[in-house]
């Protein structure tokens, strides 16, 4: 048996729960428990957002998902949670229509999931380490970049690697690409592939929704004050 | 123990992606609370952004340089910002729905005349 590697094992943890609370929140009936449910599963995907290497992103998971979305969820349960509507019953027939779709949807995704060779990290650690170190450049030359081989057979020897997306993320949200300086397709102009008009737009966009969420939400009472009552139907 | 001592590959990210996505997808076809069904699409975003984020690392494939880069990243960063914008302002609308009609069930807003 070889070594326990100690990414896949992490992986499997923080899949395991992602995966299991995501089925809960699904299969329980209270709204409080799926809130809480919620929030576990979106916690674990932060997780596995931090083992592929995505630091940044899984930050924002954590603090805009988790901290953010989720209590605003959160404050719509506890508004809304009143009497018959804390936990609300489905019927059997939806429950037989929602697990044939989720068969159906299952049988597509699962072998697509591994349908393309390219997907699967097939080396053996043990085989990467003692290639690297018997011959380092010939697996220098059979992988196209250095630095990225450097860190998967990193990953795959089971060894910590540091990542910095956050300095390159930035520049990318305003314009210039610092990761892609000596872009595939020539058309592009080198390092200037970024993304500054999308950055603009979702500002806006942002502004203008939660702008527009202040102002449907807010509390009308006029219609109580005119005809006490007429709503207790 | 195979899989303990295998490196983890896109494939991986992908199933977890996959089974996401059909929870958030049941979640929202049988939930009879409006924010459960709210719920079902946070998840099947958040499946999505563990497709995003598994495609764009330098780490699960053995064939280096078919990876997203940053792309992938950024992208996810846009679909993180656009589930809150869509968060707020559902919660504005099933807010305004239980103010006017007493009720969260959606089987029961099938006359929106405001």
């Amino acid at each position: 048996m070889d070594a326990i590697n100690w990414h896949t094992f992490f992986f499997l943890l923080f899949a395991l729960v992602a995966c299991a609370f995501a089925v809960g929140v699904v299969l329980a009936t209270n709204i409080v428990r799926m809130a809480l449910y919620l929030i576990v599963s979106l916690g674990a995907t932060s997780g596995l957002f931090f083992l592929a290497g995505a630091d940044f992103v899984a930050a924002m998971q954590l603090m805009i998902y988790v901290g953010g979305t989720l209590v605003l969820l959160i404050f719509g349960v506890m508004l809304t949670a009143k009497g018959p509507f804390i936990s609300m019953k489905t019927g059997g027939g939806d429950w037989i229509l929602a697990c044939l779709l989720s068969g159906c949807l299952a049988a597509f995704l699962l072998p697509a999931a591994f349908a393309v060779p390219g997907w699967r990290n097939v080396r053996h650690a043990a085989d990467t380490a003692a290639v690297n170190a018997a011959q380092p450049e010939i697996a220098e030359a059979a992988d196209a970049s250095n630095a990225t081989a450097e860190a998967n057979s990193a990953v795959a020897t089971n060894a910590p690697v540091q990542t910095r997306t956050a300095t390159p993320l930035g520049m990318g949200l305003l314009g210039p690409r610092v990761d892609t300086l000596d872009p595939d397709d020539a058309s592009l102009v080198a390092g200037m592939s970024g993304y500054l008009l999308p950055f603009e737009i979702i500002s806006m966009h942002l502004l203008v929704v939660l702008v527009g969420a202040a102002y449907l939400a807010r509390t009308k009472r006029r219609a109580d004050s005119r005809n006490p009552g007429a709503r207790n139907a | 123990m195979d899989l303990l001592s295998q490196p983890v590959g896109v494939s991986h990210y992908l199933v977890v992606g996959a089974i996401l996505f059909i929870s958030g997808v049941v979640c929202m076809a049988v939930k009879r609370n409006a924010i459960g069904v709210l719920m079902g699409i946070e998840l099947v975003l958040n499946g999505a952004n563990v497709n995003f984020v598994a495609f764009s690392s330098n780490f699960l494939r053995s064939d280096q340089g078919h990876s997203l880069g940053l792309d992938g990243q950024l992208i996810s960063l846009f679909v993180i910002v656009l589930a809150a914008a869509e968060a707020a302002v559902a919660l504005a609308i099933a807010l305004n729905y239980y103010n006017n009609h007493s009720t969260i069930d959606v089987d029961r807003a099938d006359e929106l005349k405001g």
